[in-house]
């Protein structure tokens, strides 16, 4: 067993980066190493390849260069767009709109906002297929709307939410407009005028780049609050000395993936349906969690009624397939996933759920070998279960 | 994440199934927290002659179930009243922090089980005690 090449189901949790990326970056650990800011020639060098960095990802969400700042990851891009809009514009108001389904660094971050801050923030509900109805974001707006944040697709369940019609209500209504695209890179287009979004957030290591470093596209003209100050790059909205060889990665990354983009949604999407006809023919009483056709490509989300996920998990890791859950007792959270219970899904059935997320290096093979074992495991796990009546 | 033991006992784990003629039955948990422990004991002569349990819980809830169940066969009632949570735990090698409060529920699941056979016994002889005296 040990032998056997470990099947990687869990590219919405992290990825392998591209050897390709790797070889980008090297050279500015030791070679070009310079400071962007420094005058001479090697400071000039790491500042050539933060530009080049800078307009490769300006390409792929045809905006300008000066739109994109570069951050630390997912998670400061979120906290950045939100919290900075939120302070700049705490005169003109204290409300902000987002969705019951964020990942924890929008959720927790609007929490904060209004804890400590005091603003009110309005939680749209999602229908069962964890779609927001852009009518009910736009019942929500107020005159004191500052802020928007709506996902563009969800990290547990994989659907994908109408940003664009979204972005269109945000616009009339003047009130600045953030998606957390962190799952749609290399899926969906990120073209933020075709989105109409004012603020984008990616995370480099979710398609094949290092971790820790992310992108917010921040539309020109909007007033956001740093919040790391400091000596004032990336356009004074995010202080720190560039980290050079990581934006190159992430730049080339982007660009790989960008390139081979629609081929490999068609590849994962083709794989993606096998999986799940495979599963909910061959193993009763289970579910396909999110929406059925509005979804990225990649993602699969599961729930076997009557077993829970952890046990699922951890017998698919000792068949060396690893793949992840929305159960509590996997993520150590206090209760089962806030997306499945949000989509209406009965605590006691979220907590089988087991997400399985497929990339480039799966294979119609890998998914035959998980059809073959996934039906045993779940049914050993229900002779265990005192809810399944068999 | 979980000790070999932990491991052992989630995968190939002891006295699985149901008692169906059990002298106790102890069923803890709620699915709403997502874990649900049922425990059957056959008693003779106040010993705890056979032990099944069925849980509906992440490995360590499977584990310290089977492992449970290994610590109470053949036990005095008085002995395994005893066997307490975390005792079950140290018996495998210790659990994950965030396991130690909601999966660690074998113990109770036991104590359950031996007050259900007390209370059908304690039954058992007031009816006795009214036939002998109508």
């Amino acid at each position: 067993m040990s032998e056997r090449r470990v099947i990687y189901l869990d590219h919405a949790a992290t990825t392998r980066v591209d050897p390709r990326v790797v070889e980008a970056m090297l050279p500015y650990f030791t070679e070009r190493y310079g400071n962007a800011s420094a005058i001479y020639s090697l400071g000039r060098e790491a500042r050539q390849a933060l530009d080049q960095a800078r307009a490769g990802v300006a390409e792929v969400f045809n905006c300008s260069p000066k739109e994109i700042v570069f951050t630390s990851c997912g998670t400061e891009s979120d906290n950045l767009a939100i919290r900075g809009v939120a302070w700049m514009n705490r005169e003109r108001g204290d409300h902000i709109i987002t969705s019951s389904i964020e990942h924890h660094a929008v959720s927790h971050t609007c929490e904060q906002l209004e804890k400590q801050f005091g603003f009110n923030v309005t939680y749209v509900p999602v229908d069962e297929y964890g779609r927001v109805d852009p009518g009910d974001v736009e019942k929500a707006t107020t005159d004191g709307t500052v802020l928007i944040s709506i996902m563009y697709a969800n990290n547990e369940v994989g659907t994908i939410e109408p940003i664009s019609e979204i972005g269109e209500i945000a616009r009339n209504y003047g009130i600045p407009f953030h998606t957390d695209a962190v799952q749609a890179a290399g899926s969906l287009s990120l073209d933020v005028q075709e989105l109409n979004v004012d603020l984008l957030t990616l995370s480099s290591h979710k398609f094949y780049g290092p971790k820790g470093v992310g992108v917010l596209y921040v539309r020109e003209g909007l007033g956001l609050m740093p919040v790391q100050t400091g000596g004032g790059h990336e356009n004074d909205l995010r202080s720190g000395t560039e980290n050079v060889p990581y934006i190159v990665g992430l730049a080339k990354a982007l660009t790989l993936v960008e390139e081979r983009r629609e081929e490999e949604s068609q590849r994962l999407a083709a794989l993606r349906d096998h999986l799940t006809d495979g599963v909910l023919s061959s193993i009763p009483h289970s579910r396909l969690m999110g929406h059925p056709s509005e979804r990225l490509p990649n993602n699969a989300n599961f729930v076997f009624e009557h077993v829970e996920g952890e046990g699922i998990l951890l017998s698919l890791d000792m068949q060396g397939i690893a793949a992840s859950s929305g159960s509590a007792c996997s993520t150590g959270s206090a209760g089962p996933s806030h997306v499945l219970l949000a989509m209406g899904v009965q605590p006691s059935v979220a907590h089988g759920s087991v997400r399985m997320t497929l990339g480039r290096e799966n294979t119609e093979e890998d998914v035959d070998r998980v059809l073959g074992v996934l039906p045993g495991i779940v049914e050993r796990l229900r002779a265990l279960s005192p809810l399944y009546a068999g | 994440m979980y000790s070999e033991l932990v491991m052992q006992h989630f995968t190939n784990p002891s006295n699985v199934g149901v008692i169906e003629d059990a002298d106790g039955v102890g069923k803890i948990g709620n699915p709403m927290c997502g874990d649900v422990m049922e425990m059957f004991i056959k008693v003779k002569d106040n010993r705890i002659e056979d032990v099944k349990f069925r849980t509906f819980g992440c490995g360590a809830a499977i584990a310290t179930s089977s492992i449970a169940t290994e610590m109470i066969k053949g036990k005095s009632l008085d002995e395994a009243v005893q066997l307490s949570n975390k005792a079950v735990a140290e018996a495998l090698g210790g659990l994950p922090a965030q396991k130690m409060h909601c999966s660690n529920l074998a113990a109770d699941a036991v104590r359950a089980a031996i007050d259900d056979y007390r209370s059908k016994q304690k039954d058992k002889g007031d009816k006795q005690g009214k036939t002998a005296d109508p």
